[in-house]
């Protein structure tokens, strides 16, 4: 049924049906243009909710089943709590005790503590997720067990298909940190604390119902209202959102190792040498280790130069929040938080800003947030002599990540990737990339530790940085030098299946994953 | 069974050993592989695969090694390899080792050596920083070359167990040829003699440039060690190196006759770890136990015309007390230090190299001596102050070691002149 495949503007081969649905090809950049208008949820009546304001149900069992839970459902819930979450699992759990059938997880992202799900992906009570697949929901979906086609998209095409109807959810099942009985939340108290609930406004906007789930009940008014009540339906107590310890790190750690630390400190001088860190520069800082050095690395040529950053873009952590605090950045605008460090700041900081990645990553906008940044860094599983990046399936072709913001944050004035010329002998520049994730007129350097490229359609910045001293190397060169070292690898096997769909921005295909061949 | 193979096969096999194992194995094991070899039946090779890599290099690596068995005459053999991102010397150096276990053979499974790595240096080379590797860990080795470091020592001696050290002889040898290094002085530091003897007959012809001899004592020991490179040297052409190391209290009162022992000897480097422990002194950072020691090597060295080189700073972690150790090294006549982590290297890479004001003063009192000398002046004086012979040397040495630095540029003259 869903085996008629066209070739889409980046050469992949492509279905236009897949789990019943239809979709557009990938047109290229910014070609696809919506029309219609946007979802929109059933109205609701203020005579159908309590006249007090008090929404408690007693467990989530009852709210999922008050809610109208039944088979072949689209259940949302999002990632804040990380790789600690009970919530998204418990909701299965009952699902599943219900005999519900046939759900579709749409979850923001998932953790390797989610692989709980794998029996209720076996025994048909979920059909398929989507949203990302990682660690071992990555490897059950590429070894071809997944019953339906999981379908990645960005942070911001999560975003982009709820508006656009693209993705119904039918119930959202919103694990908040700090919830009063009207629904009123924000992730800034209690014993979970996420500090920022950005993921998941647009869940409560959209969905037809909206359960909240705490373990850190307050008095009415829940205080700032990161999520307003009125889009609530439901609000459950429970123990214990997750584990705290995972659900944040105490302290987030720049990498020790001495290679990465040759990537990040290559990265910041390419980043000076070009221009394109100045006085009043716009940033999107990341957790990685890399992002976190190379950070540092700017914080050293801000302090010699007398810069500041007008505005730091978060995942935050302490090493932004420090440089906000001795003046080194002016403001944080912050979709997720990353450290404990960085939840005080929030709360005490009036410049460190919570804000719904809506805003930032929704292609389907007016105007984009990511567009304004000046420099962006980030990471990939692989990127291929056309600059064409890969976050998703590594070389061996399993699928292993989700894309998170990355396909959004492309789009700044200047993307870098940074990263190891190989890993563990896997050449990472390679021919073609294994799954498009990214095309590759929007990444536009390549740092590695043995040297950076610079994307040929970038002629200023080659222009600019052609004196600096610094290891410039063409994107070939780069891929020579890697399989000089480590051999050219052979290619994955693949059977036929089609076992995921990797969205565009926009909402096009931009590519398929295959099932691994055995 | 096996016995008409051995005969057959024309080899020579150590009759007690009946399986060779070789390299590492585990979920945390990067870039390094495992291999067993089972020598005997008549199937042929049967070659097993595990571990990370088996998607995107199996075929090559089962290739590979059957090739390097083939090589040996090996036909018959159970072979099991868990591979975990290896590179192809590594391999190679893993499967040979694990045959030689079992078998005696003079041959060698050499991949063509990388051009790069072979490269002479001179007696006065630029030894600020030399990055201490562990033989037996190709993971260190594959990047080892970009941190910058003078010198790159691949560890025959403590950083590999007893019984890696057979592993490790096969591993630094391919390393040598085939790791690139960039531009980094080579070094091997071989075993306590006799042990080091061995060890030499893996790597005098690879690309080594300096070979460290560990807790010297008597001259006699470096002669054996100079003596033995000759004898191994074969078709070599270009310098072997010694740099014997000084590890106890004997060794300190023989410094000076083991740095005049050989022409070869370009440095003394001292151990205080064991010199410490030799004398009965606790080591501390400040150094004052060692204080005698360092100042007799550094005089040794010097009176012989050899560089003095200090210890290791273990305390890899406190880079500001490494800074503060490297330049009272500095102030104590030493050219350079030991590195056990990359972040090491730039901090001692700066404390050893001349200051920006030293390298300012140098050349005004070299210009003030030029000027002098043109005009035929037998007395010299920059400013108020008189120069004399020794403060010149000083200088001629300093603006020598910021132009091998890369701080001055050789033409400096005609560049300040304009």
């Amino acid at each position: 049924m869903d085996n008629k495949l066209v070739r889409n503007a980046a050469g992949r081969l492509v279905p236009e049906v897949f789990n019943g649905q239809t979709a557009i090809p990938y047109m290229g950049v910014g070609k696809f243009k919506p029309n219609g208008t946007k979802h929109a949820p059933p109205i609701s009546s203020c005579a159908d909710y309590p006249a007090n304001g008090d929404k408690r149900c007693q467990t989530l069992r009852d709210a999922l089943i008050k809610s109208g839970l039944c088979d072949g459902m689209t259940i949302s819930t999002h990632h804040h709590l990380r790789d600690g979450d009970y919530i998204a699992n418990t909701v299965f759990d009952i699902a599943h005790e219900l005999g519900i059938k046939g759900l579709r997880w749409f979850p923001s992202a998932s953790f390797p503590c989610n692989a709980h799900l794998i029996p209720y992906l076996e025994d048909g009570t979920i059909d398929w997720i989507e949203g990302s697949m990682n660690g071992p929901l990555g490897e059950f979906t590429s070894r071809g067990r997944m019953k339906g086609t999981a379908v990645l998209r960005s942070h911001g095409g999560r975003v982009q298909a709820i508006q656009d109807g693209e993705v119904k959810i039918d119930i959202a099942v919103m694990a908040t940190p700090s919830c009063d009985m009207f629904g009123n939340a924000n992730g800034l108290g209690g014993p979970s604390a996420t500090g920022v609930l950005g993921y998941a406004e647009m869940d409560v906007q959209y969905a037809d119902k909206v359960i909240m789930v705490t373990d850190n009940l307050v008095p009415f008014p829940c205080l700032p209202m990161q999520i307003v009540g009125n889009f609530v339906d439901f609000v459950v107590v429970t123990d214990k959102l997750g584990e705290a310890e995972r659900i944040i790190s105490g302290t987030t750690q720049i990498t020790r190792s001495p290679d990465r630390l040759i990537i990040a400190e290559l990265t910041a001088r390419f980043c000076e040498a070009a221009g394109i860190i100045y006085d009043g520069c716009v940033v999107q800082a990341g957790a990685g280790g890399i992002s976190l050095a190379i950070a540092e690395y700017i914080k050293a040529i801000l302090q010699k130069n007398h810069w500041r950053i007008r505005v730091g873009f978060g995942g935050s952590t302490q090493y932004m929040t420090q440089m906000l605090e001795s003046g080194l950045m002016e403001y944080i605008l912050d979709g997720q938080v990353f450290d404990t460090e960085a939840i005080r700041s929030l709360n005490e900081n009036r410049n460190h800003h919570s804000f719904s990645v809506f805003n930032a990553y929704n292609y389907h906008s007016k105007g984009n947030f990511t567009s304004m940044i000046d420099v962006v860094t980030l990471g990939a599983t692989e990127i291929d002599v056309n600059f064409n990046g890969n976050v998703v399936t590594h070389s061996d072709g399993i699928l292993l990540h989700g894309i998170g913001g990355w396909q959004n944050c492309l789009f700044a004035k200047n993307t870098i990737v940074a990263l190891p010329l190989f890993r563990n002998r896997i050449p990472v520049i390679v021919d073609e990339v294994t799954t498009l994730c990214g095309p590759g007129d929007l990444i536009d350097v390549v740092v590695t530790e043995r040297g950076i490229a610079i994307n040929p359609l970038r002629t200023d910045l080659i222009e600019k940085t052609k004196d600096s001293g610094l290891p410039i190397k063409t994107i070939q060169e780069l891929k020579e030098e890697a399989e000089t070292i480590c051999g050219k690898p052979d290619k994955p096997k693949f059977a036929d299946k089609i076992v995921a769909i990797v969205k565009w921005v926009d909402g096009t295909v931009i590519d398929v994953i295959r099932q691994i061949a055995d | 069974m096996l016995g008409e193979r051995l005969i057959l096969s024309n080899l020579t096999y150590k009759h007690e050993i009946m399986e060779g194992v070789s390299g590492n194995r585990g979920p945390a094991v990067r870039s390094d592989c495992f291999i067993s070899i089972r020598p005997g039946g008549q199937d042929g090779l049967k070659i097993e695969l595990a571990g990370k890599s088996k998607t995107l290099y199996g075929r090559q690596i089962i290739n590979f090694v059957t090739e390097i068995l083939q090589f040996f005459e090996l036909y018959d053999a159970d072979v099991f390899i868990e591979d975990n991102g290896a590179l192809p010397y590594v391999i190679a150096a893993r499967t040979e080792a694990a045959l030689k276990r079992f078998i005696d053979s003079t041959k060698q499974f050499l991949l063509p050596e990388i051009t790069k790595n072979r490269r002479e240096t001179s007696r006065n080379w630029l030894r600020r920083s030399r990055l201490y590797l562990p033989g037996d860990h190709p993971k260190l080795m594959i990047n080892a070359g970009l941190y910058q470091s003078d010198g790159i020592i691949l560890d025959l001696e403590d950083s590999v167990a007893h019984d890696k050290k057979h592993d490790a002889r096969f591993l630094v040898r391919n390393a040598l040829r085939n790791n690139d290094f960039q531009a980094a002085e080579l070094m091997v530091r071989i075993n306590q003699l006799p042990l080091g003897f061995k060890d030499l007959e893996y790597i005098v012809s690879q690309p080594v440039n300096v070979i460290l001899i560990p807790k010297c004592e008597y001259a006699a020991q470096v002669e054996a060690v100079d003596l033995k490179i000759k004898e191994l040297k074969g078709e070599r052409t270009e310098p072997i190196w010694l740099m014997p190391i000084i590890e106890s209290a004997l060794g300190v009162i023989h410094s000076y006759e083991i740095a005049t022992s050989s022409p070869n000897v370009v440095a003394l480097a001292i151990g205080l770890e064991d010199y410490t422990a030799d004398i009965g002194a606790e080591r501390t950072t400040d150094g004052t136990e060692s204080l005698f020691a360092r100042s007799m090597l550094v005089n040794s060295a010097r009176a012989a015309g050899v560089q003095p080189i200090d210890s290791v700073f273990s305390d890899f972690e406190n880079l500001q007390a490494l800074r503060s150790v490297a330049k009272y090294s500095k102030s104590m006549g030493f050219v350079g230090m030991g590195c056990i982590h990359p972040a090491q290297i730039s901090i001692i890479n700066e404390s050893y190299q001349p200051s920006k004001t030293e390298i300012e003063k140098a050349k005004r009192i070299v210009i003030a001596f030029d000027e002098a000398h043109e005009r035929g002046l037998g007395v010299i004086s920059l400013g108020s102050k008189m120069i004399d012979a020794p403060i010149v040397k000083r200088a001629l040495n300093t603006i020598e070691m910021a132009i091998r630095c890369q701080l001055v540029e050789p033409n400096w003259k005609e560049e300040d002149g304009q």
